[in-house]
């Protein structure tokens, strides 16, 4: 199998011909036809001089793929053709027992009580591309600082992988090698971080990925990431993780329970789920110690209701009581039962492990007021793959 | 408000000609400067001059620089005088003196027949402006009230850089001839602009559409053709501008496309088969295709006549004096004099419309032209397969070139749109099967009405794919001042 690549095409409904492209490439990588204007893949070196210049928007167009689309066929399109599924072999389960990424995986997946699915209309992830001995190296565009508590340095983080293809689904998560060495000299593992961006990039169409990074004292890679400067480079592998997906069905509904940094995929999620134009709505419930140490607050409170309905629960809010997402979902017991009543209800919890307990808690109370037993529901979930825990 | 007495030109006008060293030009361009400010204070609604409208800035020429996007006040657009970067050791491309240096100063000989084609060019510039001025009050939706102002604003720039060539190398003509491009107005009695098409009215969007789609074309045009000039300072200044001219093309053949888009999808929801069921399709709050036909025949007719004479001696003065080119005149191949070539021109012998060899050096404009044309057929090509997707049966097509001629050798003959030359009585008996009625022109504007709502558009008009910039489907292009 020959290794994908990303490709850059031009989307013939949209692309007008007015050639300012092809004018404006500096190495004559663009050309026409009378049907279309197409990238010759052997020439095209990802120099971007064709993206601001284009009036229509056609030209910021990239595809995965194992053989490049060639001029003939290009010349042909009617239509952008669809991303295709691309596969990368599976490990074998030695190898799987091997691995210290599936391993970490495995333990953070652990509380949905047994093995985990992907929903069924989940797309394809590609997974493994970059591994230790071959990292896909990413240029830091942007870090930004999310909170204001001075005890919580929360950042979000934009890398860019220019020209290597480095597919993600939003839930996915990426490692990151912080360099130098250990104690025994042997280069750093990979720590993992979910990315936060949706899948056509943190910005449309540029295929970045965002990660959302708490400063933990003395933590080698979360220091090492907080302090990256913009342009700096940084080694990633991945992208790892082929469950914790969210379903591609508009109507699904998604209930998000989350505490700091695990709203990372949450906020991949929502994205993806408002470019997609998706009608089924979600549910938050998003816990943190106070509103200046909760990711994203600002950006979160411009999402419509329609798009995320939205309870932000805070533990360490000055005047009040105490709160735990596990209290709020209680006091929601209404909201929560008739949700759990759905067949399209889909389920993800991710944060630290210390909130599982309570959550569960939560939901086998919330059941049993509408007469079911939460496990046999939970495990059916599951193997749907409508139930999905990621917690560390 | 941008200060007029105070302009750092290095700041608040993006250019790369190093104006505030040039003194000679600043001062031109400061008298001239309030001028223009005014013109364009006076024509749009106060409204919309007021309005934040997420524009893009060209800011430098290379590919990274020029397109910048951020909410700005029109009247606080950054007018940029920019050329593209010079070609080194550039030669004249055609022409007797081709081979020879391209010229950095007006040469003498010339100077006469550069300055009527600068002036002509920059007549049109302000000229469509006028044309659309009202246009935002009827704005289908904000994304398209953004696109209206930024060919607006970017027309002004194109008059800036033509008012630059002016000034910088006429001297006191130059001068005259910068201050008269701002008294002439379209469809004035006393100075109106200088070409036909751009006395016309656009009295609606897809008027607007088809304008921008067949009669920027032309523009997109001329300006190919005077990238080619040995007078490189020109050829420059159009090589920029081209890359602005795109995106003109790109409103109208998006905007027509959607406009048909929302027709085809109303009748497939309506069950609608015939498209020539115009009462009941109209009834949708769409404009039915055969009226959509019939504004494509008048914007392409009138935009024919622009190309002049089919056999012009102007035309081959200024090839052979190098001062204009051909459509891609470097990738043609041939000795580029045409001394002893041919090519073939339509004309009228005896009643018929016949083909025939002249001399190539005089059809110069003949040759534009049907390099134009096939150009503008690639649009109707991929308007027919979108109606063509909808399941509609319905085609779109360029009419003849001599239908509705009032310029070169098709205007003394009546040609209905298949090319049949006929009476001029019996054309005009069936004119309304083939041109807008004014009834069709009533039913337009009964649906041109403004629809200001982020992410909505009006009934007779589709989304677009994709949002400028790449945002989303709500964007709010245009924060609107309301007064």
């Amino acid at each position: 199998m020959n290794t994908p690549v990303k490709q850059h095409l031009i989307d013939p409904e949209i692309c007008i011909r007015c050639y300012t492209c092809e004018m404006t490439c500096p190495i004559g990588a663009i050309e026409h036809d009378d049907n279309n204007v197409v990238v010759n893949a052997d020439v095209c070196n990802f120099c971007m001089d064709c993206i601001p210049v284009c009036p229509t928007g056609s030209i910021d167009e990239w595809r995965v793929v194992e053989t490049p689309y060639t001029l003939e066929q290009q010349y042909e399109f009617d239509e952008l053709p669809e991303q295709e599924d691309i596969e990368v072999a599976p490990p074998s389960a030695d190898e799987e027992a091997a691995d210290p990424v599936s391993a970490l995986l495995a333990e953070a997946h652990k509380g949905a009580g047994g093995k985990a699915k992907a929903p069924a209309s989940a797309a394809k992830p590609a997974v493994n591309m970059y591994n230790l001995g071959k990292p896909a190296k990413m240029t830091v565009q942007g870090n930004y600082r999310l909170t204001k508590d001075p005890d919580h340095d929360v950042r979000h983080i934009i890398l860019d992988p220019g020209a290597l293809p480095f597919p993600v689904l939003e839930g996915q998560s990426v490692g990151i090698i912080p360099p130098g060495t250990d104690a025994d000299g042997n280069p750093h593992l990979p720590r993992l971080y979910s990315i936060s961006s949706p899948r056509d990039g943190e910005r449309p169409g540029y295929h970045n990925i965002s990660l959302t990074v708490k400063r933990e004292d003395k933590g080698l890679a979360s220091n090492y990431l907080c302090d990256l400067e913009q342009g700096a480079e940084v080694e990633v592998t991945g992208p790892f993780g082929a469950t914790f997906l969210m379903p591609s069905t508009p109507d699904a509904h998604l209930l998000l329970i989350c505490t700091g940094t695990g709203s990372a995929p949450m906020r991949a999620f929502t994205m993806q789920r408002q470019r997609s134009g998706a009608t089924g709505g979600m549910t938050m419930f998003f816990g943190a110690r106070t509103p200046d140490s909760l990711p994203y607050f600002g950006p979160l409170k411009k999402v419509p209701e329609s798009l995320l309905k939205q309870h932000l629960v805070f533990s360490r809010q000055e005047g009040q009581e105490k709160e735990y997402v596990q209290d709020r979902m209680v006091a929601e017991e209404e909201e929560i039962a008739e949700l759990l009543q759905k067949e399209n209800l889909h389920i993800y919890i991710c944060g630290l492990r210390g909130m599982e307990e309570g959550v569960e808690r939560a939901l086998t109370s919330i059941s049993e007021s509408i007469g079911v037993q939460w496990r046999a529901m939970r495990d059916v979930m599951r193997e749907d793959g409508r139930y999905h825990v990621e917690t560390y | 408000m941008l200060d007029l007495i105070n302009v750092s030109y290095d700041t608040q006008i993006p250019n790369n000609v190093g104006l505030s060293q040039d003194k000679k030009v600043l001062k031109a361009l400061e008298k001239w400067h309030p001028g223009y400010i005014n013109w364009w204070n006076d024509l749009i609604p106060q409204n919309f001059q007021e309005s934040m409208v997420y524009l893009r800035t060209a800011v430098s020429v290379d590919p990274k620089g020029w397109a910048k996007f951020d909410y700005v006040k029109m009247p606080e657009y950054r007018w940029g005088v920019l050329l593209a970067p010079a070609v080194e050791d550039r030669k004249i491309p055609m022409g007797e003196h081709m081979g020879e240096p391209a010229w950095q100063e007006v040469p003498g000989e010339y100077r006469n027949m550069l300055k009527r084609l600068i002036v002509i060019q920059g007549d049109t510039e302000p000229g469509s402006v006028e044309q659309q001025k009202f246009l935002g009050l009827t704005a289908p939706s904000l994304y398209d009230m953004r696109n209206l102002f930024q060919v607006n604003v970017e027309e002004g720039r194109h008059l800036w850089a033509m008012v630059y060539l002016l000034q910088k190398y006429f001297g006191r003509d130059g001068r005259e001839e910068a201050n008269e491009l701002l008294v002439r107005s379209s469809g004035s009695e006393d100075a109106p602009r200088m070409l036909g098409a751009f006395n016309e009215e656009t009295p609606d969007w897809l008027s607007f559409f088809m304008f921008t789609y067949f009669t920027d074309r032309d523009g997109k045009m001329q300006l190919e053709s005077l990238a080619q000039s040995g007078f490189d300072p020109l050829s420059r200044t159009c090589r920029f501008m081209l890359t602005e001219e795109a995106h003109h093309m790109f409103v109208g053949e998006t905007g027509v496309g959607r406009t048909i888009q929302a027709t085809v999808e109303a009748m497939n929801k309506a069950g609608i088969t015939d498209p020539y069921d115009v009462g009941k399709i109209r009834d949708l709050g769409v404009i039915d295709l055969p009226t959509i036909q019939k504004k494509l025949n008048l914007h392409y007719t009138l935009s024919l006549d622009l190309f002049g004479q089919e056999v012009s001696t102007n035309a081959a003065n200024a090839f052979n004096a190098g001062i204009k080119g051909r459509y891609m005149e470097q990738r043609i191949d041939d000795d580029h004099k045409l001394q002893n070539d041919t090519y073939a021109v339509t004309s009228i012998k005896e009643g018929k419309i016949v083909t025939e060899d002249v001399p190539a050096l005089t059809a110069i404009n003949m040759r534009l032209r049907d390099d134009y044309v096939r150009d503008a057929a690639g649009g109707v090509g991929r308007w027919n397969k979108q109606i063509a997707k909808a399941g509609v049966d319905f085609q779109l097509k360029l009419p003849h070139e001599g239908f509705h001629r009032q310029i070169g050798v098709f205007s003394s003959v009546a040609v209905d749109p298949d090319g049949n030359i006929m009476s001029a009585d019996e054309w005009n008996k069936r004119k309304d099967e083939w041109l807008p009625t004014k009834a069709d022109g009533d039913f337009i504007q009964s649906l041109m009405v403004p629809c200001y709502e982020a992410g909505k558009y009006a009934s007779w008009i589709a989304a677009p794919k994709v949002g400028i910039d790449n945002k989303p489907g709500d964007y709010e292009y245009v924060k609107l001042h309301m007064a």
